[in-house]
Formats: C-alpha cells, structure tokens, sequence
C-alpha cells in the first residue's frame, strides 16, 4: 500500500536511471524528481489492477476495509519478500521458506500453548516475547544451516532449499504428530492484526507524522550532503513535488486505515466491558494501522538500510553483478552467503509470528505455496533472476500486487484452481515484460 | 634503478599444480621498486597463473614469496592487499551493476562514524582520483556495466592506485583497449614507474610491452625460458624465447631453456 513509499524514498535517491541530455517536459519531470520509473510502472499497474477490480466487483475493492484486510494479509509475504530479493540478488534461490515459517510457527505455537505456561506461569507477560524470540533464533539457525550448507559444502542453493521445503514440512508435523496448535496467547494474536491488534485512530496519526517528518527529513539530510560534496542537487519544485507525494500517500494510508470501523459486536463486547453507553447509531472506533503492517513496514525500512547502507548490502550486490571480482576484491563471499540465509530465516519466523498470530492456531499446512509467493513477489519486484539487481521497496509492492490479485479474485468469486492459474500466468507475463523493459533500457 | 639491493618482490621456486598438470614448476622471479617487469609467453604459459599466486587468487604448492626481503604469507586476496599488492585482472573483475564508486571501494568501503556506507565521500574521492586519470570520465552515477572498456579499464586501474598500492600487477592491460587508450594506459604505466611503484606487465603480446618493460621474464610450458634487461635482448630475441624457448646471449636462462644439443 501507500506504506511502501515509505521505505521507497531513500532508494530512489540512490539511483538515478538515465541521463538523457534535454527531452520533453515528461522526461524533464523524471529526470529532475530522480524518480525510478521502472517503479513507477509497477505504482501503475498496482493502481489499475486496483480500479479494475473495483469496478469489476461493483465497487467492493477500494473500500476501507478491504484495502485495510489487504494491508494486513500482504504482511507475512512482503517480510520475507524482502529477504528473498538478497538471495536472489545473489544468484541464489530459497524454496525452503513457506517450510521454515510453517516450522518455526509451529515451534512458537508449542512454546507459548504448551511450555513456557508451565515454566513461567499462565498469562506470564513475557510468554509472548519469549516465545517470538524462541522461533526467530530457531528461524536464524535453520537459515544458518542452509547457507552453510550452500558456501562451504558448495550444493546449490536450489537442491539445499528444495530439500529444507521437505525436512521443515515434515518436521512441523513432527512437532505436535500432526495437531493444530491453539488458542496463541492473547499478547502474541496482537502481532496477526485484527480490532485488537490495531494501533487506533490517535496513534495512527502519530505514526503518519512521523513518517512525514521522517520524508522531509531525509529529503533535506539528502540535499545537505550534495551540497557539501558540491553535486548536482535536484531543483527546489521537485524536492517539493516528492515530499508533496510523499505527504500524500502516508497522510492517505491513515485515513484509509482510521476509516475502518471495529466490528459492530467487537465494538458492543468492548462499550460493555468499559461500561460505555450504546449510543444511537452504533459506537464507530477505528481500526487504526495494524500491528502486522507496521511490522512490515518497520521490517521494509530496515532491510532497506542493511541493503543500501551497510557494507553488507553492498556486498550483496558485488556479489551478484560479478561474484569473482567480489572475490578477488577480498569479500568474504562464503560468509556473505550464510548470513543472506540466515536472515532470510529470521525473516521467515517474523513472517510465521504474523500468520500464527493472524490465524491464532500454528497448523501443520502453514506457509504452505509461500515459497512461491515470495519469490513471485520479488521477481515481479523487479528482482533479477541473474544476479545482481532488486530493490527490497519494490519486492514489497509486488507482495501487495500478489495479494491484490489474490483477494480481488475472492471478491470476485473465483475458485482456488482459477486462481492460481491466473497467478501463475500473471508472474510469467511479469517477468516477460520486465525483460522487454530491461532489453530496451540498455 | 634496479641497482637497490633488495628486490621488492621475490618469487622463489614457485609450484602449482592442478589435477596433475603442473600449471606452474619452480618459477622464480623478481621485481625491484621503480621497475617494469614484464611477464611474456603464450596462453597457458603459466604466467597469469603465476602472477595470481602473487595477489592470492590461487595458492601456491611450494616456494616462498618474500616482499622487501621477507617472507610473506599470502593465502588470499585480502592478506595480498595487505602488503601493497594491487591487481588489475584481464577479465576487468568489476561488479558491472553497481557503480564506479562502488567498485573503487569494493572490499573497503569507507564509513561513517555509525557504521554505515559513506557514499557521499567515497564519490567524492572517486571523483577526484577519476580527474586525475581519466578527465572525460562524467559517468559516476551508472554502473560500471553502461561504460565502454577503456572506461572499466579506467576504473580498474582507479581501484588498483587509489590505495597506495606498491607492487602493481596488470593482466593484459591493454587487451580491451583501443590505440588512444593503449596510450594513455603507457603514460599512467610511467607515472607510477616515477613513484617507485613495482609493476609487473603480463601479456601474451611483446608489442604491446616491451617498450614499457625494462626487464621481461619468458615463460613456456609452466616454466622460466629466462630473463632480460629488454636493453640487452631485441624483439626478434625475445620472440625467440617465447616461441622456442631459445635463449640469447643478452639474457640469462631459466630452468625452463632450450637444451642446447
């Protein structure tokens, strides 16, 4: 959603596309704002799959609570999304994902159903905490495994993940012997959204200021450091255009978001138990942001700084444009290989702490075709197959483009077979375009 | 000036093999600051593979390599770096989807006092070291892989002196030039050859190297043919050695010379 802009804006700072000496006023716009326009498309295609389903469902898409559901059910994919486009970035593959989530949502289920209420006591207030950071070292250390497997005992990384979809499926049902693990502790659900698991309607704005402030202060801090190393700053109007876009898209999340009202029995349970008067009309509380987003989002930003700002990232990238000049430049390639892994497994159990959560159950068949969604939404991102290119702002996009496909198709009354035909169809025709596009800007 | 008693870089009876193939077989060669040595022969002469036990791509199977007169470990790239070794690679080896910056720095970035990339100052520099050897370079912001060969050849060598180095290695440095790059590359050659850099030249071409060498080593079939100061030894001699492995009276035989029958 409008929520990605957010991370969006360091990134198209850092890369400026062409540089065509003069052109029409379009070009001009582009070229002075520094805008990614290969982005840019994927805005526009997000928007008309938007407006057409509106229109095809007679106007049940673009309302608050869909599109506030939407935010919430992209979640899960768009965080490990974002690790994905390292490993892919890097030539590899992880088709072991929707396996680890499923285990290590389930490793999180047992602790916080079954033991940690024994250890610390029913209702202890840090079950939750405890039992996140049980399945997010589990996650990393599955994670761990796998690149180790893949640089130092040198087996692809396809056949090592294709084998980790396997043994992590299976062990899931190792855990329990098959059982559906429930109910999550009520601290934990908050992380899966829900009337609960949303910040409200004052706490929203807070965020959405924030978030402004933090555009116009990125903008500026930007500026400021071309100036100081006497580079060719963007024109004042288009500093001013991008944080007027910005401004938008934020202050427009939050009211989409505090457009939706709580659940008129939710709302009744909640004015009876604080001992409100019913009033006339029904009492509307907002929804607010939820958790899971905010997650995400937080999730976004900080990918995007590990990929962009650390050496790490630029690593990364070296490694997929040329992994022998990486090399032979002295990186630690091997290295660099199982700590991709390793975070894509922690990504993997953030993403597992939200689908549990959401589903208030850990189940044996959870996560199950995430692998395929993951990687669907990093390549229709933008992140190539052959190394070396992807942004984590635009692998998020594209797990909301998934997702919009996905629920526009249930509104519309599709079936689960057709359905994933489509999709399957949808990520091929990306990934032809994106090569037309990619041909052409060379 | 290869009068200084201690060579800069001495390779002594260096072997590798792979899968059986002695690639290299008791190669010993030297190099002393200021000087231009080139490493002449056919492909599959041995000498890339030679040069890259110097800057820890491969390591060796036997012999000692001692920097300034000390022995010297080098079992990768990285320990190379260390002792002043810089390597310009025939293949380039840039990262084509990152930019020059970026591939200047690339295992060395520079960083802020939080920790994170300082790009700003690394163009910065990038831009200033980029001034001095290539003034019509203007592409700072592309990646590396919209440039032409002489403009990745630029930032390679870029690379290589931007980190004081003292003993460069240059692979086929003209290979994916064209003539008025080849030239620039001769002019930068002798500049750093006044900064009491070592060079090492390696080429399969003698034209192209041997006005700029003031020794050449000849390598044939893994071995040394022998060495020359190139003011003792013509062209035609040298040509000689790497063909036949026929040894003038100007140079001095390795263990690699033709047996005189």
């Amino acid at each position: 959603m409008a929520d990605m802009t957010h991370s969006t804006t360091p990134h198209a700072s850092e890369t400026t596309t062409t540089t065509k000496p003069e052109g029409n006023p379009v070009a001009r716009f582009f070229r002075a704002t520094e805008i990614d326009t290969r982005m840019l498309g994927m805005i526009g295609a997000l928007l008309i799959i938007w407006i057409g389903f509106h229109i095809l469902t007679g106007g049940l898409f673009l309302t608050a609570r869909n599109l506030w559901n939407l935010s919430v059910q992209t979640a899960s994919v768009a965080v490990m999304a974002t690790g994905m486009v390292l490993v892919i970035v890097t030539r590899n593959i992880d088709l072991s994902v929707g396996s680890i989530l499923g285990f290590t949502g389930m490793i999180m289920g047992v602790l916080q159903a079954q033991y940690l209420p024994q250890l610390l006591g029913f209702d202890h207030p840090a079950i939750w905490a405890v039992a996140l950071i049980g399945g997010i070292v589990v996650g990393g250390l599955i994670g761990t495994l796998h690149g180790f497997i893949i640089a130092f005992l040198s087996v692809p990384s396809f056949i090592v993940t294709l084998g980790g979809l396997l043994v992590w499926r299976g062990a899931t049902w190792f855990v329990t012997s098959g059982q559906t693990v429930a109910p999550m502790n009520p601290s934990f659900r908050l992380m899966g959204g829900g009337a609960e698991g949303s910040i409200g309607e004052t706490w929203s704005w807070v965020v959405g200021i924030i978030a402004c402030l933090a555009i116009v202060a990125a903008i500026i801090n930007a500026r400021h450091q071309r100036k100081r190393f006497h580079f060719p700053r963007r024109p004042l109007w288009a500093e001013y255009v991008l944080a007027g876009l910005g401004f938008v898209t934020v202050i427009g999340a939050v009211m989409v978001a505090n457009a939706y009202y709580w659940p008129i029995n939710i709302a009744r349970r909640y004015a009876e138990a604080n001992g409100i008067a019913w009033p006339e009309g029904g009492l509307q509380i907002p929804h607010g942001i939820a958790i899971p987003v905010l997650m995400a989002i937080a999730v976004g930003i900080v990918m995007t700084f590990i990929a962009t700002r650390l050496r790490f990232g630029r690593y990364v990238f070296a490694i997929g444009g040329n992994p022998e000049a990486a090399e032979l430049a002295g990186i630690k390639t091997r290295w660099v290989t199982v700590k991709i892994f390793a975070l894509m497994g922690i990504l993997c159990a953030i993403a597992a702490a939200i689908s549990t959560a959401r589903l208030n159950a850990a189940t044996n068949a959870q996560g199950e075709l995430d692998e395929l969604y993951t990687i669907a939404a990093a390549v229709i991102g933008g992140t190539s197959l052959s190394g070396g290119l992807g942004t984590i702002a635009g692998a998020m996009l594209g797990a909301l483009v998934m997702q919009s496909l996905q629920s526009g198709m249930v509104l519309l009354g599709i079936d689960t077979p057709f359905q994933r035909i489509v999709v399957g169809i949808v990520l091929v025709t990306a990934v032809w375009l994106d090569t037309v596009y990619r041909s052409r800007a060379k | 000036m290869t009068d200084q008693n201690i060579p800069l870089v001495e390779m002594k009876d260096i072997s590798i093999s792979f899968g059986g193939i002695h690639a290299v077989e008791k190669a010993t060669i030297d190099l002393f600051p200021g000087e231009v040595v080139a490493v002449l022969g056919h492909n599959g002469a041995g000498k890339s593979t030679l040069i890259k036990i110097l800057s820890g791509a491969y390591r060796r199977d036997g012999g000692d390599i001692l920097i300034n007169g000390e022995a010297a470990e080098i079992r990768n790239p990285r320990d190379a770096k260390k002792y002043g070794i810089e390597t310009i690679y025939q293949t380039l080896a840039v990262a084509d989807n990152v930019d020059a910056a970026a591939n200047l720095y690339l295992g060395r970035e520079l960083r802020t006092k939080w920790g994170t990339l300082d790009d700003v100052a690394m163009e910065a520099n990038t831009r200033e070291v980029m001034g001095r050897l290539n003034p019509n370079f203007r592409r700072f912001k592309e990646p590396v892989k919209a440039l032409s060969g002489g403009q990745r050849q630029s930032v390679a060598i870029a690379r290589a002196i931007l980190f004081d180095a003292r003993i460069l290695i240059m692979d086929e440095p003209t290979a994916a030039l064209g003539p008025q790059e080849t030239a620039q590359v001769g002019d930068l050659i002798k500049q750093l050859k006044r900064e009491g850099i070592g060079i090492f030249l390696i080429s399969h071409d003698i034209h192209d190297v041997f006005d700029l060498a003031d020794r050449v080593f000849v390598m044939k079939n893994g071995k040394v043919v022998g060495h020359a100061r190139t003011q003792d030894v013509t062209k035609d001699e040298v040509l000689g050695m790497i063909i036949l492995g026929k040894v003038p009276p100007g140079a001095v035989p390795g263990p690699g010379a033709m047996k005189v029958a």
